[in-house]
């Protein structure tokens, strides 16, 4: 009896051991959390460092003199080269102006014309104008041009550098807030190029992909889940939307290609076409989630319905529905989320092509965000990179926003049980 | 000998009802009942008075709640459940081609064992079943409708002042009286009640048999209750049933007292169940 330990005595012996168990497992997946995080952060930072700058864009002050003689001939860009000319009078060689030429944008002549177009009576005058340096002027002046080394390694020679310190010295070139990055499409030039094409493009494709694929997915849900029949064909059908959701999104792209394209000949490149195929994409993962989020209502709240003489429509109206409704639609937005960073569909359907405009409805031609970035990142210019990043800000800001619809939506929807 | 003896007793059973078929409600006949190959409830003949409490008792998985929900035909909505023979509420059979459920089940009403409030408003709650079926025509109607429920349900005083909080802020007596409250409000004629107070403490039980014992005076009760001493308090008429089969019927009296058949007496002895 007294050799052998008490229950008592074999609980308190293993204490220990159980407690550093815990501690261990603790331990574990507070690293594992911290590793996901790093990334995070990391991946978040490293985008927002690069991307950040495209933010900001470096603008030359010039005085253009409005000559009605290259007016009338739409020269623009005459006038601010002539304008440059006037402040940089030693410049003399044929060679060298035009480097001193490729200081401003090509694009800097619309800015005049636009300038003449709100006010006519500017014709004959000098106007003091900000305009966009070229993206090489843009790179050094924020730094990612390095002056130390040999002029033949730098896209920049040293005659430019030499005018931009004069240009500095004068305050006739700073980094300013960069609007046209919110308010222009694409264009060949970094410094012209702007989002917000592709975000309406985005933006368009993904109310018709909502509206799409949310009803009919939600439809498909109710019936299959509420109102079939189980037997052997609503399983094949259950297995096959569960196999839809797993098929790669370039497959639907060929599928809109073949169907939206080819046989009804709907336009090409258009946010029309695309939120029709992102909609095929996005509705297997709606159907699934709706089914879920159905099959999670008690069955007790459809016998009380059906109890007091609901039709089965009425049961899932009035007291299924509203119960399964935010599981909906956070099925909705993660389908939705997962649209919106798809590109490969997209590329399929010509939503590739380079698009200045910027789309006024769902038939022109578009293309969306996640495009836009493949499209930056294969360019080669170096101020294109931090477009690249900004534009993946803006896809992150898109995504959070939407994710913070879906949450308050959530809880304006949720009622407890 | 149990056998024979069963076989007499349902054959008695039978011939004294024929005597009061008139007054019988509810009154099954021949009604079999299988969940895809397996049978669940074997040749069920049974009388149901009107405007009385009648329990059906037996030990779990005898088929009493199956037997129940054949009769609003809650059993449609369960795949692979297959009904034969007939049950006849008024004289006609439910079963029959052309009878509809929606309207059948505003005749028959239903309570279930767990409280099942729509996540909805006190007042909400008992004005749904009114309200799809288009018996009150203005508010003030239904206004009337829904608190005479709560009164005849006896919830009034505890929810008057509070008709628009959730109908799951309850307690569970309560939120169970709501739900009485909730199935009177269609004005049924008979109410199934499946095991009610199961999950109630025994204050809310006895203020929901007290209920009962109102409600019968204008409501058939067919009630299923694991508890004997609920079944011989608050019934008139007890049936038992045992392995998918109606052993005995009759007066609950009879029925605790001197049971026919010796599962019956093994039964309500504590022997078996």
């Amino acid at each position: 009896m007294s050799d052998r330990k008490t229950n008592s005595e074999l609980i308190e012996a293993g204490l220990a051991r159980r407690y550093r168990a815990e501690r261990r497992f603790k331990m574990y997946g507070i690293a594992a959390t911290t590793v996901a995080m790093s990334f995070l952060v990391i991946m978040l930072v490293a985008i927002f460092v690069r991307g950040v700058g495209a933010f900001h864009q470096t603008q030359i002050s010039q005085v253009v003199f409005i000559d009605p003689e290259l007016a009338k001939e739409n020269d623009w860009q005459g006038m601010v080269k002539a304008s440059l000319r006037e402040t940089f009078p030693d410049v003399q060689e044929r060679k060298d102006k035009k480097l001193l030429y490729g200081l401003v944008s090509n694009g800097a002549g619309y800015d005049v014309q636009n300038r003449v177009r709100e006010d006519a009576s500017l014709v004959g005058q000098n106007i003091q104008l900000w305009l966009p340096a070229s993206d090489d002027v843009d790179m050094v002046m924020k730094g990612s041009v390095d002056r130390s080394q040999p002029e033949s390694e730098r896209r920049v020679s040293d005659l430019e550098l030499a005018w931009l310190d004069k240009l500095a010295a004068d305050g006739a070139i700073e980094l300013q807030f960069n609007t046209r990055f919110f308010t222009a499409g694409d264009s060949r030039e970094p410094e012209l190029a702007g989002i917000l094409g592709a975000v309406k493009g985005s933006f368009l494709t993904l109310m018709v992909c909502l509206l799409l694929s949310f009803p009919l997915g939600v439809m498909a849900a109710i019936y299959l889940e509420e109102f079939a029949p189980k037997n052997k064909w609503t399983d094949i059908i259950e297995v096959n939307i569960n196999n839809l959701a797993a098929v790669p999104s370039i497959v639907f792209g060929l599928l809109g290609l073949a169907m939206f394209l080819g046989f009804f000949g709907l336009p090409r490149s258009a946010s029309l076409v695309g939120g029709m195929v992102l909609a095929l994409m996005t509705l297997p993962t709606i159907i699934i989630a709706s089914r879920l989020a159905l099959r999670a209502v008690p069955p007790s709240i459809r016998e009380a319905a059906l109890a007091v003489g609901a039709s089965r429509l009425q049961t899932v109206l009035d007291h299924v529905l509203p119960l399964a409704l935010p599981g909906m639609l956070t099925g909705a937005i993660i389908g939705m989320a997962r649209a919106l960073g798809e590109t490969a569909p997209l590329l399929m359907i010509g939503m590739v092509a380079f698009i200045v405009d910027v789309p006024a409805g769902i038939m022109d031609p578009a293309t969306a965000l996640p495009v836009q970035i493949y499209l930056w990142a294969d360019s080669p210019e170096r101020a294109f990179t931090e477009r690249t990043a900004a534009a993946i800000i803006v896809l992150l800001v898109f995504l959070v926003v939407m994710n913070v619809a879906a949450v308050i939506l959530r809880k304006k929807f949720e009622q407890r049980w | 000998m149990a056998l024979t003896i069963s076989t007499e007793v349902s054959h008695s059973a039978r011939q004294s009802d024929h005597s009061k078929t008139l007054s019988s409600k509810v009154a099954a006949r021949k009604v079999n009942v299988y969940y895809g190959d397996k049978q669940a409830l074997k040749d069920i003949d049974i009388e149901i008075p009107e405007c009385q409490v009648t329990a059906l008792i037996g030990p779990s998985g005898c088929g009493k709640s199956t037997f129940l929900r054949c009769l609003n035909r809650m059993n449609d909505v369960i795949d692979g459940c297959r009904i034969e023979g007939e049950i006849l509420l008024d004289g006609e059979d439910i079963y029959a081609r052309g009878v509809d459920v929606v309207h059948l089940r505003a005749r028959i009403g239903m309570v279930f064992q767990k409280p099942n409030p729509f996540p909805k408003s006190i007042y909400d709650n008992v004005a749904y079943g009114p309200k799809i079926h288009g018996i009150a025509k203005t508010r003030a109607e239904m206004d009337e409708i829904v608190f005479h429920s709560l009164e005849k349900a006896g919830l009034i005083n505890e929810v008057r002042d509070r008709m628009d909080a959730p109908g799951t802020s309850l307690s569970g007596g309560q939120q169970q009286r709501l739900c009485i409250a909730r199935a009177i409000a269609v004005e049924p004629e008979v109410i199934l009640m499946d095991e009610p107070c199961s999950a109630l403490d025994p204050i809310a039980t006895a203020r929901i048999e007290e209920l009962l014992d109102e409600l019968k005076q204008n409501y058939t009760i067919v009630m299923v209750t694991h508890s004997m001493q609920q079944a011989a308090r608050v019934s008139q008429k007890t049936a038992f049933f045992h392995m998918g089969e109606l052993v005995e019927q009759g007066d609950t009296t009879d029925i605790f007292t001197k049971p026919q058949d010796e599962r019956t007496l093994a039964y309500v002895t504590g022997r078996i169940g």
